[in-house]
């Protein structure tokens, strides 16, 4: 669509066509550097906007994001301790155990809805200003950063009262919760298209995402046998998950080849994520409600 | 600096889609032709699509100001998205030179939980102008706006005017563009705050290729230079502004918001007729108008209101016996009156005339003729105005 052709000594100009975008690779690819590029003062301002909003009107402030992590592993506990749901032994003591899966589980899961979540919001500006649309996908990384951290907070708390040591390995367990941002980010993005065109997605990744907590081994260990070992093993969120708790407090990697496997081909799907994301915008903004 | 050409349209169509399923379906579709690099230019229209805009070409130069004007659903929205480069056209071409700066939406990236300054920052920021820039100019915008000590409150306390006024001082004052985009934009605030917009944007103009969207045909008449008239897509006319509003006004006959002409008769009128020598007259022509009224009893003192309305409904010229002390009084039975009308120093075009008759406190009215007769001026005389002088 659009052919931006710089030169310092004169004016920008572009020009817009119907013709797709991926007839001139090399401009799209330099575009798209430049637009990520633009937009970080914008995802800065967007991503302060939205957290200063999202707990001023409340009284408990950022207590709200402590809570999900805490009812979930109190819920657990509870069963387990009840016989309710057994799920054996863990390497380090359960609610410890289930606390870490869950923080970890609550960063895909927002990084999976922010995607949608921010594009949906934003159906107004993005119909009337021209801006870098970057700035939308950054200022949701940030969102999902700042309330990671907060929780993580929660988790130091948690390992101290429960005497869990972390291991040397911490560092690398740093990267895991990068690579399972990307994932989520990853299968977001991808969503976005169809997610703007039919409201099917939301409602279906709201049912879906319940179903898929209880598929990865973030409350049970990861089971050895049965159809439960072949679902998990189908399921690309737990060795991510798995390998990064395990970084943190057993100090070694199961599978590490799987590991980086998935990392690479997320890393890989996730900028043809951004690419889709950028050329189906037009098509999108035609067509929203807004 | 020289006049240099800054937008360039060349032959853009652009079609949608009415049915909403369809719509998503066609937008799958799209989606799918835009990565698979396939060969997208269409001049075809799917089922349940029409064209919003046909085969439009034009071009604009720094310092120049074009009016784009329509009935609703013209398209002229629809050619400013394309514009902003917010959708892609579906054929023909676009070229903008330099930076382009759109005031459509005004008050966009606001959270209304956030006060005013806080929203300064992010409505800058979405228009693309970094922080320092704003900083600078921080105190100017909050005195531009008018909303002084407010400043620190949530928008969400505001009043519409005030958010309006707000959006519009922040984005006239960040933005320096090389193409500007106005749609809709100059209706805002009292007429104080109204004439500063009319400054800043008069600043702003000279150095930029300005396209105006407006239904107001006054503030068209006074900002631009030249006038774009689109009709169901079409361009309908490209040229002179008189032109343009003239032909825009004669074609919107059928506008819903104008009154249905009526002739109403009240006691002690019996019965009324209005008759004209002629109703098609020249600049400066004068009709001579013969009322038959017929009394059941006198009216002394009876006042006669002649207003004649233009296309926009505003009274242009009328003849008031009160003004100008002619006394009339009807006695009971059939009256005559012949009353001249002129001359009429009317630019070209057509008014409708309404003849009001009231009793001597001018509260009540005994008979009412309203826009049933048509005045035409023929078109040797044109301007802005409806009142020609010399």
């Amino acid at each position: 669509m659009k052919r931006i052709l710089t030169n310092p000594k004169t004016l920008q100009r572009i020009v817009y066509t119907p013709e797709s975008q991926l007839r001139h690779p090399l401009k799209l690819l330099r575009s798209m550097m430049y637009d990520l590029f633009a937009s970080r003062e914008l995802a800065w301002r967007l991503f302060i906007r939205d957290i200063n909003a999202m707990y001023r009107q409340t009284i408990l402030g950022y207590v709200w994001a402590f809570l999900p992590p805490i009812v979930i592993t109190l819920t657990f506990v509870y069963l387990n301790s009840q016989a309710i749901f057994q799920v054996g032994d863990t390497v380090i003591p359960y609610p410890a155990y289930v606390m870490s899966g869950t923080v970890l589980w609550q960063v895909f899961i927002d990084a999976l809805n922010s995607p949608i979540k921010l594009v949906s919001s934003s159906k107004s500006i993005l119909s009337k200003v021209n801006f870098p649309r970057e700035a939308l996908i950054l200022a949701g990384v940030g969102e999902v950063l700042f309330n990671f951290l907060i929780r993580l907070i929660l988790l130091v708390v948690v390992f101290i009262l429960f005497n869990v040591h972390v291991q040397a390995s911490a560092c690398f367990a740093f990267f895991g919760v990068i690579i399972l941002i990307a994932m989520g980010l990853m299968i977001g993005i991808l969503l976005v298209p169809m997610a703007m065109l039919y409201q099917d997605i939301e409602k279906g990744l709201a049912v879906f995402t319940g179903m898929w907590l209880l598929l990865t081994p973030v409350a049970y260990p990861p089971p050895t046998h049965g159809l439960a070992m072949h679902l998990v093993q189908l399921n690309p969120v737990a060795p991510l998950l798995v390998g990064t708790r395990d970084l943190l407090t057993v100090g070694t990697l199961a599978q590490p080849v799987r590991f980086l496997l998935i990392a690479g081909i997320t890393f890989g799907l996730l900028l043809i994520g951004w690419l889709i994301y950028r050329l189906a915008l037009p098509h999108l903004i035609q067509r929203m409600n807004a | 600096m020289s006049k240099d050409v800054l937008i360039t349209v060349e032959s853009v169509s652009k079609r949608f889609c009415r049915d909403l399923k369809r719509s998503l379906w066609y937008g799958i579709q799209d989606i799918s032709t835009e990565l698979c690099c396939s060969k997208s230019s269409s001049l075809s229209l799917r089922e349940d699509e029409f064209w919003a805009l046909n085969d439009i070409t034009f071009e604009l130069r720094r310092g120049e100001c074009l009016g784009l004007i329509g009935s609703n659903g013209a398209g002229k929205s629809t050619l400013l998205k394309l514009l902003n480069g917010l959708m892609k056209p579906d054929h023909g071409r676009i070229i903008i030179t330099g930076v382009t700066g759109a005031l459509i939406e005004l008050n966009a990236g606001f959270n209304p939980i956030l006060t005013g300054r806080e929203n300064i920052f992010i409505n800058a920021s979405v228009l693309g102008v970094p922080k320092r820039r704003v900083d600078q100019i921080l105190d100017e915008i909050i005195n531009f706006s008018g909303i002084g000590e407010f400043i620190d409150t949530p928008v969400q306390y505001y009043s519409s005017g005030m958010k309006v006024r707000l959006g519009f001082s922040i984005a006239t004052l960040v933005i320096k563009p090389d193409v500007l985009l106005l749609d809709e934009v100059l209706a805002v605030g009292d007429a104080h705050f109204r004439s500063k917009c009319y400054n800043r944007i008069g600043r702003l103009r000279e150095n930029a290729a300005v396209i105006f969207v407006s239904h107001s045909m006054d503030q068209v008449a006074q900002i631009c230079d030249a006038c774009l008239l689109l009709e169901k897509g079409r361009m309908s006319y490209f040229g002179e502004v008189s032109e343009g509003i003239q032909r825009y006004l004669e074609g919107d006959s059928e506008s819903d918001g104008e009154a249905k002409p009526f002739e109403i008769v009240e006691d002690p009128v019996i019965a009324a007729s209005l008759a004209w020598d002629r109703l098609d007259i020249d600049y400066g022509g004068t009709i001579i108008l013969t009322a038959k009224i017929e009394t059941s009893r006198a009216i002394p003192g009876a006042l006669v209101h002649i207003p004649f309305y233009d296309r926009e409904e505003t009274v242009v010229a009328e003849w008031n016996s009160r003004r100008i002390g002619q006394v009339i009084n009807l006695e009971q039975g059939c009256n005559n009156l012949q009353i001249q009308l002129g001359p009429l120093y009317l630019k070209g075009g057509t008014y409708k005339i309404a003849f009001i008759l009231n009793d001597s406190t001018g509260n009540r009215y005994h008979f009412w003729s309203f826009k049933k007769y048509v005045v035409c001026v023929n078109g040797s005389v044109r301007g802005k105005a409806a009142y020609q002088l010399g």
